[in-house]
C-alpha cells in the first residue's frame, strides 16, 4: 500500500479529517509528522528564511521530518482560497514552491491547488489532476471526496462542542476526552488555528488558561451566523478568511455578557495579524490582551502575562458583582 | 476641498498633475523626513509593513498643513495593501482629525470604474477635461521615467556624482512645475544634455537588477536611496518596476505600452507557479530574466515582513543556483541603520567585481 505523508502544521488543524478520510478511502496509508517538537522547530528555523513567520518555519520542519519516513507522496496543498472572494495569506499561495526550493529530494509532491474564490469549477479540475497523480479514476476520487466531506462535517460538529481543534481531531479518531468543566472566569481566545492549537507554537496557551481555572471560548464554539453578522459591520469586508472570522468572533465575544475578556494570540512577522490585531484592539471594549509569539518567546513571560490578565479579570468581576446587588 | 495623497517616489509629480487637472486644490505630502517616519511608527500598528507607516506619516503632515481630503488606493487582497486605507482611516480618526477619505478601488481593477470614481471626486469637471487630466498625468509620468532611466545609466559612468544627482533633482523639479505638455517637453532635455556631457571615468561598470516590492522600489526614502547609492559605486541599476508599466499592466491590461509582464511570469513559472499577491511572482520572474540577460547580480528589496517578497526570497536561492546569478535580499524598516546597509551594498558590489574579474581571467586563459 502506498503511503502519503501529511505535515502536522498549518491547515492540518482545519482539514486533517478531510484529508485523512479521503486518502484512506482510496486505500492509501496516511503518515503524519510528529506533533511539533524542538527538533522540528530547529530544523524549520534552519531551512526557512529568517524573515518567514513562525508557523511557516515550523511547517518546513514537519515536511523535513516526513521526508525521512519513507512515504511515497507528500501532501502539500496550495490553499489559495476556501470561499468566494477571500484568501488565506500570500504565503499559502506560494507554499509548495517555497518548500520545493527549500528542501531537496522530496518524495513526489501532491500540490493540488484549492482556489474557491471564484466558485468551484477549477476545484473539479484539480480533483481530476489529483486522480492522475494517484492513478485513480475520477469517479473514485469523487466518491472519496464525498466520503471525506462527511467525515469532515462530523469533525466540525465535535469541535463545536467546546473542544479545541486538536482535541476534536483526537475525539474524531475515537479518543475520549472530557470537556472542561465550567469555571467562573470566561475568556475568549483568538488566533490562527495552526498557532493556537499547536502546543509548541502557542506554548499551550489554552491548556495554561484552563489550568488557571478559566473556561476558554474559541471561534469554533460561537454560532457562525453571529460571527459573520459582526464581521459584516466593518466598513470593508476583510478579505482574509481567518482574519474575518477573528474580527467577527472578537466583536461577538465583546457583546456576549458571559465572556469577561479576550486574548489574541498573534504570530511575530504575520502580515494579516498586524492589521487584524489593530482593528480588533480599536473596536473591542472588554479587557483585551495581545500575545505575540515567536521562536524566542519564553514560557515564563507568557505565564506571568496570562496570570496578570486573569487576576485583573477576576478583580473586575468581583468588583462588578459586588456592585450589582446595590442596583439590582 | 484640499486634497492630499500618499507619497511614492516620483509618482507624486504625476498624481499632482492629475488632481490639479481635475481642478482640485492639492496639498502634496511634504517630502518624507525622519519625522514623517517617526510619526508613522508612533501611530501605525507596530508590525505593519513600512509603506503603511510612511502613509500615516504623510497623511498627518498633510492634514496638519490644511488638507481635508485623502485620496488613497484600495484593493481586494490577498496582501495587506487592500486593507491599508481602512486601518489608516481609523488611526487618523482616533487621533482626532476630521477629513474625508476617498478610496479608489475597483473590483478587478476595471479602468472604467476607476475613471468614474476619479470623476466623482471632481464634481465640476467635464468628461473631456477629466480625460485631458489623465492624459497629461500619463505624459508627465512617462517623461519622469525617461529622466529616471537616464540617471540610472549616467550616474555610474560620470566622475562627478554630486553634479549628476543635482542635475537629476533639478530636472525633476522643473518637470513638477510644468503646466502643460509643451512645458514638460521643454523642461527636461537641457538638464539631461548637461548630464550626458559630464566627464566619464573608465572604471568598470557593473549591472545590477533591482526588484522587489513596488513601494520600496519606487520610494527612495524607503530604500535608503539605493539607486543613488549603487550609482555612486559605479553600478548601473535596472529596476523591474516602473510606475507606468504597473499602470499599463494592471489598470490598462497592457493597452498602451509593449509589456513584458507575460514573459516575466513565464520566467517565474518553473520556480513559482502561482501569483502570491504584491510583486512576489514578478520578483522571481525578473530575477530569472536579469540572469538570462547577463546582469552581474540582482538585489531584492522590500519592507520587513513583506509577505509576497518572503515567498520570493524563499525561492530566489534556487534561482541563484540554477540560473547562476548572485542575489541579495535587503529588507527595510524603521530600525534599518544607514551604515549597516551601506556596508552590505559595498560588500555585495565588491563580491560581484571579484567574480567578474575571475570569470574574465578564466575566459582569457582558455582563449590563450
Ligand atoms: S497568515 Fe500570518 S502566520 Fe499565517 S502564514 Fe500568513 S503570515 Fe504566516
Ligand atoms: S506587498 Fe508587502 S508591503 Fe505591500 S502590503 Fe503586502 S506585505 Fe505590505
Amino acid at each position: 500500500m502506498k503511503k502519503v505523508g501529511i505535515p502536522q502544521g498549518l491547515f492540518y488543524y482545519y482539514y486533517y479529517p478531510l484529508w485523512e478520510a479521503f486518502f484512506r478511502f482510496l486505500g492509501l496509508v496516511v503518515v503524519r509528522s510528529s506533533p511539533t517538537n524542538k527538533k522540528i522547530v530547529d530544523d524549520g528555523v534552519t531551512l526557512a528564511v529568517d524573515e518567514a513567520c513562525f508557523p511557516i518555519k515550523v511547517y518546513y520542519g514537519h515536511v523535513n521530518e516526513l521526508k525521512g519516513k519513507g512515504v511515497d507522496y507528500i501532501f502539500l496543498p496550495r490553499l489559495v482560497s476556501i470561499e468566494p472572494k477571500s484568501y488565506i495569506c500570500p504565503k499559502f499561495m506560494g507554499l509548495p514552491d517555497m518548500i520545493r526550493a527549500g528542501i531537496k529530494d522530496l518524495p513526489e509532491v501532491i500540490d493540488i491547488t484549492v482556489d474557491l474564490s471564484r466558485g468551484d469549477k477549477g476545484w473539479q479540475k484539480e480533483l481530476a489532476r489529483l486522480g492522475k497523480i494517484l492513478n485513480v479514476n475520477y469517479r473514485q476520487i469523487k466518491k472519496a471526496y464525498n466520503y471525506a466531506l462527511e467525515e469532515y462535517f462530523s469533525y466540525r460538529m465535535i469541535a463545536r462542542q467546546g473542544y479545541t481543534r486538536d482535541e476534536a481531531i483526537k475525539v474524531w479518531q475515537g479518543e475520549e476526552i472530557s470537556l472542561p468543566l465550567d469555571t467562573p472566569l470566561h475568556i475568549g481566545v483568538l488566533g490562527h488555528g495552526y498557532s493556537l492549537y499547536d502546543d509548541f507554537i502557542s506554548m499551550s496557551v489554552i491548556k495554561k488558561l484552563r489550568g488557571m481555572g478559566v473556561k476558554v471560548y474559541l471561534s469554533e464554539h460561537l454560532p457562525t451566523e453571529g460571527i459573520e453578522k459582526e464581521a459584516s459591520t466593518l466598513p470593508k469586508r476583510v478579505f482574509w478568511t481567518l482574519g474575518r472570522k477573528m474580527v467577527g468572533s472578537a466583536l461577538y465575544m465583546d457583546k456576549s455578557p458571559d465572556i469577561d475578556g479576550i486574548i489574541y494570540v498573534a504570530c511575530f512577522g504575520c502580515g494579516p495579524d498586524s492589521l487584524i490585531g489593530e482593528v480588533i484592539e480599536r473596536k473591542v471594549k472588554k479587557p483585551f490582551m495581545l500575545l505575540t509569539l515567536d521562536e524566542h518567546t519564553g514560557e515564563g513571560g507568557i505565564i506571568t502575562r496570562l496570570e496578570a490578565f486573569c487576576d485583573m479579570l477576576a478583580r473586575r468581576k468581583k468588583r462588578d458583582e459586588g456592585y450589582l446587588p446595590c442596583y439590582g | 476641498m484640499k486634497v492630499t495623497y500618499p507619497a511614492m517616489g516620483n509618482t507624486g509629480i504625476a498624481i499632482k498633475a492629475l488632481l490639479k487637472g481635475l481642478k482640485l486644490e492639492v496639498v502634496p505630502p511634504p517630502p518624507i523626513t525622519r519625522n514623517t517616519i517617526a510619526l508613522g511608527v508612533k501611530y501605525a500598528p507596530e508590525f505593519a509593513c513600512m509603506p503603511l507607516k510612511i502613509n500615516v506619516g504623510n497623511f498627518i503632515e498633510a492634514l496638519d498643513r490644511g488638507a481635508d481630503t485623502i485620496v488613497m488606493a484600495g484593493g481586494w487582497g490577498p496582501c495587506r495593501f487592500g486593507y491599508y486605507a481602512q486601518v489608516e482611516r481609523e488611526i487618523l480618526r482616533d487621533l482626532g482629525y476630521d477629513f474625508k477619505m476617498v478610496i479608489l478601488e475597483a473590483p478587478d481593477f476595471k479602468l472604467s470604474e476607476l475613471f468614474s470614481q476619479l470623476r466623482a471626486l471632481a464634481e465640476n469637471v467635464s468628461f473631456i477635461e477629466a480625460v485631458r487630466a489623465v492624459k497629461f498625468a500619463w505624459h508627465k509620468l512617462r517623461t519622469v521615467e525617461i529622466v529616471e532611466r537616464k540617471r540610472e545609466y549616467f550616474l555610474p559612468r560620470v566622475k562627478d556624482k554630486e553634479e549628476a544627482e543635482k542635475l537629476y533633482t533639478r530636472c525633476l523639479e522643473a518637470l513638477d512645475r510644468a503646466n502643460n505638455k509643451e512645458e514638460v517637453d521643454k523642461a527636461w532635455p537641457e538638464y539631461m544634455a548637461e548630464l550626458e556631457r559630464l566627464e566619464r571615468h573608465d572604471e568598470e561598470i557593473l549591472k545590477i537588477g533591482l526588484l522587489g516590492e513596488i513601494y520600496t522600489v519606487l520610494e527612495p526614502a524607503s530604500n535608503y536611496n539605493i539607486v543613488s547609492h549603487l550609482g555612486r559605486l559605479n553600478v548601473e541599476v535596472t529596476r523591474n518596476i516602473y510606475a507606468s508599466s504597473w499602470v499599463n499592466d494592471h489598470l490598462l491590461g497592457g493597452m498602451l505600452l509593449k509589456s513584458d509582464h507575460k514573459h516575466i511570469i513565464k520566467c517565474a513559472y518553473p520556480y513559482l507557479k502561482y501569483w502570491v499577491g504584491g510583486h512576489g511572482q514578478e520578483s522571481v520572474g525578473s530575477a530569472v530574466d536579469f540572469a538570462r540577460k547577463g546582469y552581474d547580480g540582482v538585489i531584492q528589496i522590500g519592507p520587513l515582513t513583506c509577505m509576497p517578497e518572503i515567498v520570493a526570497q524563499s525561492i530566489l536561492h534556487e534561482v541563484k543556483a540554477r540560473e547562476g546569478i548572485p542575489c541579495m535580499t535587503l529588507y527595510f524598516d524603521e530600525h534599518a541603520a544607514d551604515a549597516g546597509i551601506a556596508t552590505r551594498l559595498e560588500a555585495f558590489v565588491d563580491m560581484l567585481k571579484r567574480q567578474k574579474q575571475r570569470e574574465r581571467k578564466m575566459v582569457k586563459e582558455r582563449i590563450i
